[in-house]
């Protein structure tokens, strides 16, 4: 375990623990781990301020790797840890790292309440499709009809997309990054970091033993620019690989028309849209229909439960600045016996 | 009990207390009285002012809420009856009381739900106005009891309470629903002038309570106490007047406490005595939800109250906030308890210090929800996977709750471990005089956060086998935690077999070493003798009343309640050899009497009772007499139904 102090800026490598990594080598999460270091140590934070909390699967082995505080807990339960750490500690900077089976099947209604609540911690959402450390069931996030070993016939449960989800139970910030694209990656990651809120990111990862190629569509050089659109803040939609074709409404429907035909008619990117109508239509865009978007979907403030909870609590002391625990023991009525 | 009827009553020559007052008075040494009506009929209101009444005049009291799991089962019915009852007294009281001496029932299925309780010559103050055919049918009465010889054997009072307080309250200006919502006071002025209580603190409390909101609803309630006050006296209800001397408890401040605000006096009390803020993570579940209540209500004590989505969150914010640095703690109940189970694996693995509470009600599943019960035991002793021990604290009345909270805390946090606090529905909901303590006097909790990073080893532990609690925001001590096996000192991963031995070691003696923080048991009577009742928790008024009851008549009995269920008493075993026979009485099928069986191998006898009921003081009476005679003791049988039908709500 490493006890030094540096006292010059953290580097990157700062943030490395002393454990060996053990991750599947090409595994997408080293990618992850890689940018997460990085922006830590470029947005300046301190070590001993930040917690990694961590459910179970192969993701949430991620603490380790991290030399700042850690806490690998239980099945599905990062969020309810994350959240009374946030409650009783509101100075310090939490990150969860999940799975899609952590976050969206044993842990979902934590994960919920997390994202209602707005608490100010980041999640990144290590979305391979499948259940890895169980070694390759079927996930809340894998196709319909996929064989695995529990689904030998073709899986019967329909996908869910987390960020509809997030995005649904009120999200104030929702983004999805592509492990293998680091520099958007490393972007995205520095958005959360600096969001003040429930951060979402959903990340694609791509699991090389059990689901391997499964994102191919969206990252292989040859194709992506036709299956994938970057969203940015206060642009139009425009997506190939001649920047020649665009998403536009017709009605309530998107649609995908020629970015120069239609120039005027084309979405324009809204990260703060008030209803997150957009950002919901965003994250129901998927190949083959539709490019598949990448970026920062929504990022609106929001009151934090831990500042509405710290504020009722300095509230409650201003309105009574003498409250006396004895007093309190003492309660509303007493008698005295000789 | 009523001495006029039974031996040594007690004519007094004393003048009355009240000059109003011009009857005869006798004074008894304790009454039990209990409030019966329609879920919606106040009667918790009425009970609990009565209680605070008699505690205010210096009586000991304990009281007994009992009420369906139903918000409002359907009006008039068995099912919907909820009732409160209070012994109070001149002399000790460790127990609610067995028979009921004065029944107080508002409608027909009041009656017929609560008859069996009231004793021979009891008196019944029932409210005639109620006993109209439909009510009576909604009871499953066929024949009106008021008319026929049915009560032949009780005292029946019969008091037009619907009519008397409509024509006082006619110029109220109140709607016919809400004067029928006044009527449970004028059965409290009826009652209060039966046994001499003052009308002034009940007048006070209306006032509070009412008069911002509603005044024209606490001018009714008060006009219709004093009605009934009055009524009382001069229809000449009653021929005589009992007196309930002030009892003699030790000098000193006093409030009424219940068992729910207890604990959570007793955790922010426990904060405070460890220089940390309280955080208090929990889901609603009867009967535990109060403690949240309360607690939620102390933030300008710094108070952090959590409401999760579930019971699993409820614990995991509670272990997140004690990995950040906080006294932290949840509360729940049986049901609840289960959902919590795997994470207090975590806590136990992680070293965590907190504090659990447990609630404990009927069961299995959902069970009883507002009844009590001891079924908990096994599961908070054994009830997790793989060897997970945490220490256990039964707390035994009412106020004991306040010092259970305190010593789990200091526990918690002195051995890094969760700690957990079994209470029962029955202490929770019940309450009694509380000597206040002082602050100032109590110890204090002593925690230590390592800061040096040259001599920090997460998994090291101290004389205690605590490991060091090293919080986050402390440079130079970052380390990873969960709940996987550490490595012994370093704390890193470890699937070492040898090493996995010698941490599952280091955990279980760390519990098994555990001081008590307080008094591990309570005894009653002499160290040996020939029998010795054996208790735990929430039963130690019951076990209590019946040693001395033994004693009285002769019996060489003891008793010995124990406080501290996990590690037992280190004594425990050398005292229950001193006695020729041990009987365990338990709210459960004989859980404590498996764990003293197995531990020292002394056969204990068990005594179970799980109706949802506390022990009566004459049922463990009877069991030890039996015990002694070498007949195993059995419960008195009681025909199935009998009472109120099971309820589904929780």
């Amino acid at each position: 375990m490493s006890i030094t102090l540096p006292t010059a800026p953290l580097k990157a490598s700062d943030f490395a623990s002393d454990q060996d990594v053990r991750w599947c080598p090409g595994c997408g999460d080293y990618s992850v781990l890689a940018q997460t270091r990085k922006i830590l140590a470029k947005l300046g934070q301190e070590r001993s301020n930040t917690v990694f909390v961590s459910g179970i699967g192969c993701s949430s082995r991620f603490p380790y790797y991290m030399n700042t505080y850690g806490f690998h807990s239980i099945h599905g339960r990062a969020p309810t840890i994350a959240t009374g750490l946030k409650l009783a500690r509101h100075d310090l900077n939490i990150w969860i790292a999940t799975g899609d089976g952590d976050a969206l099947a044993i842990g979902g209604n934590h994960m919920l309440h997390l994202i209602r609540r707005n608490v100010n911690v980041k999640v990144l959402l290590f979305n391979n499709r499948i259940y890895g450390l169980t070694k390759g069931q079927y996930s809340p996030t894998t196709e319909k009809g996929t064989k695995t070993k529990s689904s030998p016939m073709g899986s019967l449960d329909a996908p869910m997309r987390p960020l509809s989800f997030a995005l649904g139970v009120g999200a104030t910030f929702a983004a999805r990054a592509m492990a293998t694209d680091v520099k958007h990656l490393e972007y995205v990651l520095e958005r959360a970091a600096k969001h003040v809120g429930t951060a979402f990111v959903e990340i694609y990862q791509n699991c090389v033993i059990f689901n391997d190629g499964v994102f191919d569509y969206a990252s292989e050089k040859d194709h992506k620019a036709d299956t994938t659109v970057y969203v940015e803040h206060g642009k139009p939609m425009i997506f190939g690989k001649n920047r020649d074709k665009g998403l536009r409404l017709n009605r309530l429907s998107p649609e995908v028309v020629s970015a120069t035909d239609h120039a005027a008619d084309l979405l324009v990117h809204d990260e703060q849209e008030p209803t997150a109508a957009q950002a919901f239509l965003l994250s129901n865009l998927s190949q083959p229909s539709f490019p598949e978007p990448f970026g920062v979907f929504r990022a609106v403030e929001q009151d934090t439960i831990d500042t509405l909870t710290h504020n009722q609590i300095a509230t409650a002391k201003s309105a009574a600045p003498s409250a006396d625990l004895q007093d309190l023991l003492n309660g509303p009525e007493t008698w005295v016996t000789e | 009990m009523h001495s006029d009827l039974a031996n040594g009553s007690v004519p007094t020559d004393s003048p009355p207390a009240d000059k109003r007052s011009r009857k005869q008075q006798i004074t008894v040494p304790s009454v039990t009285i209990r409030f019966v009506g329609d879920s919606g009929d106040g009667m918790q209101l009425v009970g609990t002012q009565f209680s605070d009444v008699s505690a205010l005049i210096g009586n000991d009291i304990s009281t007994l809420p009992d009420y369906p799991s139903e918000i409002r089962a359907p009006a008039g019915t068995v099912a919907g009856v909820s009732g409160f009852q209070v012994q109070f007294a001149s002399t000790d009281v460790f127990t609610p009381g067995d028979e009921v001496d004065t029944l107080v029932a508002m409608n027909p299925a009041a009656l017929k739900a609560n008859l069996s309780s009231v004793r021979t010559g009891g008196h019944l103050i029932v409210n005639e106005d109620a006993f109209v055919p439909a009510e009576l049918k909604k009871a499953g009465y066929t024949d009106n009891p008021l008319e026929n010889d049915s009560l032949a054997n009780y005292r029946l009072v019969k008091v037009p309470v619907d009519r008397i307080s409509a024509e006082a309250l006619k110029t109220s200006g109140l709607t016919p629903k809400q004067i029928d919502r006044c009527k449970n006071f004028f059965a409290l002025g009826v009652v209060c002038w039966l046994y001499d209580r003052p009308l002034e603190p009940t007048l006070q409390y209306i006032e509070a309570k009412f008069a911002k909101k509603t005044p024209a609803v606490a001018a009714a309630n008060k006009v219709v106490l004093q009605v009934g006050y009055d009524y009382s006296e001069t229809a000449e209800l009653f021929p005589v007047q009992y007196r309930i001397d002030k009892a003699k408890l030790p000098k000193g401040r006093y409030r009424k406490v219940t068992g729910n605000e207890a604990v959570a006096l007793g955790l922010v009390t426990a904060a405070k005595l460890a220089g940390k803020e309280l955080f208090y993570g929990s889901y609603p579940i009867t009967p535990a939800t109060d403690i949240l209540h309360n607690l939620a209500g102390m933030k300008a004590h710094g108070v952090v109250t959590f409401q999760a989505e579930d019971e699993i969150c409820a614990i995991g914010s509670t272990i997140g906030a004690a990995y950040g640095g906080a006294l932290a703690a949840t509360g729940t109940s049986g049901p609840g308890m289960a959902l919590k189970t795997e994470a207090i694996g975590l806590a136990v693995m992680t070293e965590l210090p907190l504090v659990i509470v447990n609630v404990q009600r009927g069961g299995p599943s959902t069970g009883l929800p507002t009844k009590t019960e001891q079924s908990d035991l096994f599961q908070a002793v054994l009830g997790r996977n793989g060897e997970c021990p945490c220490p256990v604290i039964a707390a035994t009345s009412p106020s004991d709750c306040f010092n259970a909270a305190v010593e789990a805390s200091a526990i918690a946090i002195r051995y890094m471990t969760p700690v957990i606090l079994l209470t029962d529905g029955y202490i929770a909901n019940s309450a009694e005089p509380w000597l206040i303590p002082n602050v100032s006097d109590m110890p204090k909790i002593k925690v230590e956060h390592p800061t040096d990073a040259t001599t920090y080893h997460p998994y090291s532990r101290n004389e205690d086998g605590a490991r060091p609690w090293a919080i986050p925001g402390t440079p130079g001590l970052e380390h990873r935690i969960g709940g996987l096996e550490k490595e012994d000192i370093t704390g890193n991963l470890s699937g070492d077999p040898a090493n996995h031995h010698r941490m599952v070691t280091l955990r279980a003696e760390k519990v098994a070493n555990v001081r008590p923080a307080g008094a591990s048991y309570l005894m009653t009577g002499p160290e040996q003798g020939d029998i010795l009742l054996l208790g735990w928790g929430g039963t130690h008024g019951a076990i209590k009343a019946a040693t001395l009851a033994l004693r009285a008549q002769g019996v060489s009995a003891s008793a010995c309640q124990v406080r501290y269920v996990n590690p037992l008493p280190q004594q425990l075993g050398e005292l229950l050899k001193r006695f020729k026979r041990v009987l365990v009485p338990e709210l459960n099928l004989g859980q404590l009497a498996t764990l003293i069986r197995a531990r020292y191998l002394i056969d204990v006898v068990s005594f179970s009772k799980v109706r949802g009921q506390p022990f009566a003081v004459s049922e463990i009476v009877r069991a030890a007499n039996e015990c002694l005679e070498g007949k195993h003791p059995v419960i008195a049988a009681e025909p199935i139904g009998k009472s109120e039908p099971a309820t589904c709500e929780g």
